[in-house]
């Protein structure tokens, strides 16, 4: 039955992306206002969101890997590529003001400047495909890791790193709370 | 907009956007669960963003050149999953601004109105600045805050964890840097 393929397969597509969008935009993060009070400390709902869906979904996509059930889809950690990429990223993620799924639901909700940024992030992707063949032989080689998961890299069970992740989760959301009560 | 004259403020204290972060995130993680088993396709934007790319540039640039070029080569424009997967967050964002009430053209955010003004032409130029940024970033990168941050991220990949420990720190020094207070 699993997975879905053809023309369910595209139908689908736009039932589970409209749930992410809609998803993003419930969650106040298709707001640049939102975002950007992130990178300011003001406001910590992205990290909750990201936080929270990491760990929901990690514990269950590994369940269901184990189960037979999912297959793993890890990129490959070429670590010249994502630590420059990554620090672009950090960059014009905070000048946009949002992110390319969020501005994806930003524009559903009506930002006509995710929209001027959307064209930038097109721009954005002309100009990488036409420095590939620079960047696949000067840059995508160094560092390259391969496939690889935290459990190879700590040697450690993927229990063992989700009760880490989950207890410095809940630690640092308790924190959020107190403070965010007290200052209320 | 259920009343004729339209007060900001207002319709965003009145919005039902207000769900916690923390059911958001736990939605995208059983979303992610989802399509894990049921499409084999995880969560991801930037990949199918290069592929309309391709076809944006095929006017300027010439449909042999997109097609000869290696990066167009594998992530070729069509109406895939990836790129129906777009087309339903945008949907998505639509959909809750519209349930919620809170659908409006919005071209400067408050937060940058408080530091640089209601300049549209400002914005603009600095949101399509930054969506060059962040999308270079994102593909140097191969994935951006969905498909390395959350995806990677929940699977426990390195590059995932490698790209959000890069990002975050150069987004805050970024914003810091960017809403310093002004100097006399």
């Amino acid at each position: 039955m699993f997975p879905v393929t053809g023309t369910a397969a595209l139908v689908l597509a736009v039932v589970f992306g409209a749930a992410f969008g809609f998803l993003l935009h419930r969650g106040r993060v298709a707001d640049y206002n939102t975002i950007v009070r992130q990178f300011l400390f003001q406001d910590f709902t992205v990290l909750k969101i990201m936080l929270t869906a990491i760990i929901v979904g990690g514990v269950g996509v590994f369940a269901l890997v184990q189960a037979g059930h999912a297959q793993f889809h890890i990129k490959p950690a070429d670590l010249l590529a994502i630590t420059l990429g990554a620090a672009l990223f950090g960059v014009g993620m905070v000048l946009y003001g949002y992110c390319p799924g969020t501005a994806l639901a930003a524009i559903g909700g009506g930002s006509l400047h995710a929209l001027v940024g959307a064209l930038g992030m097109l721009l954005g992707g002309i100009l990488y495909a036409l420095s590939f063949d620079w960047v696949s032989a000067n840059i995508l080689p160094v560092g390259a890791m391969g496939k690889v998961q935290l459990t190879q890299v700590f040697g450690l069970g993927a229990p063992a790193i989700f009760i880490a992740l989950i207890a410095i989760a809940l630690g640092f959301f308790a924190i959020l709370e107190m403070t965010a009560r007290r200052r209320a | 907009m259920s009343t004729a004259t339209f007060d900001h403020a207002r319709a965003h204290s009145a919005a039902r956007i207000d769900w916690t972060p923390y059911l958001i995130g736990a939605g995208i993680g059983v979303l992610s669960w989802i399509v894990f088993v049921v499409v084999n396709n995880p969560i991801g934007i930037t990949t199918a963003l290069s592929q309309v790319s391709g076809a944006v540039a095929t006017p300027v640039l010439g449909a042999d050149a997109v097609a000869a070029n290696k990066y167009w080569a594998k992530n070729a424009f069509k109406l895939d999953y990836g790129t129906l997967f777009l087309v339903g967050t945008l949907f998505g964002g639509f959909l809750s601004a519209l349930m919620a009430g809170t659908l409006r053209a919005e071209s400067v955010p408050t937060v940058w109105a408080e530091r640089f003004g209601p300049s549209v032409a400002k914005r603009y130029a600095v949101a399509f600045l930054g969506g060059i940024i962040a999308m270079f970033g994102a593909r140097l990168a191969n994935g951006c805050t969905s498909g390395n941050g959350i995806t990677g991220g929940l699977q426990l990949a390195l590059s995932g964890w490698v790209f959000l420990a890069v990002m975050f720190p150069v987004g805050i020094a970024t914003a810091f840097l960017l809403f310093r207070p002004r100097s006399a």
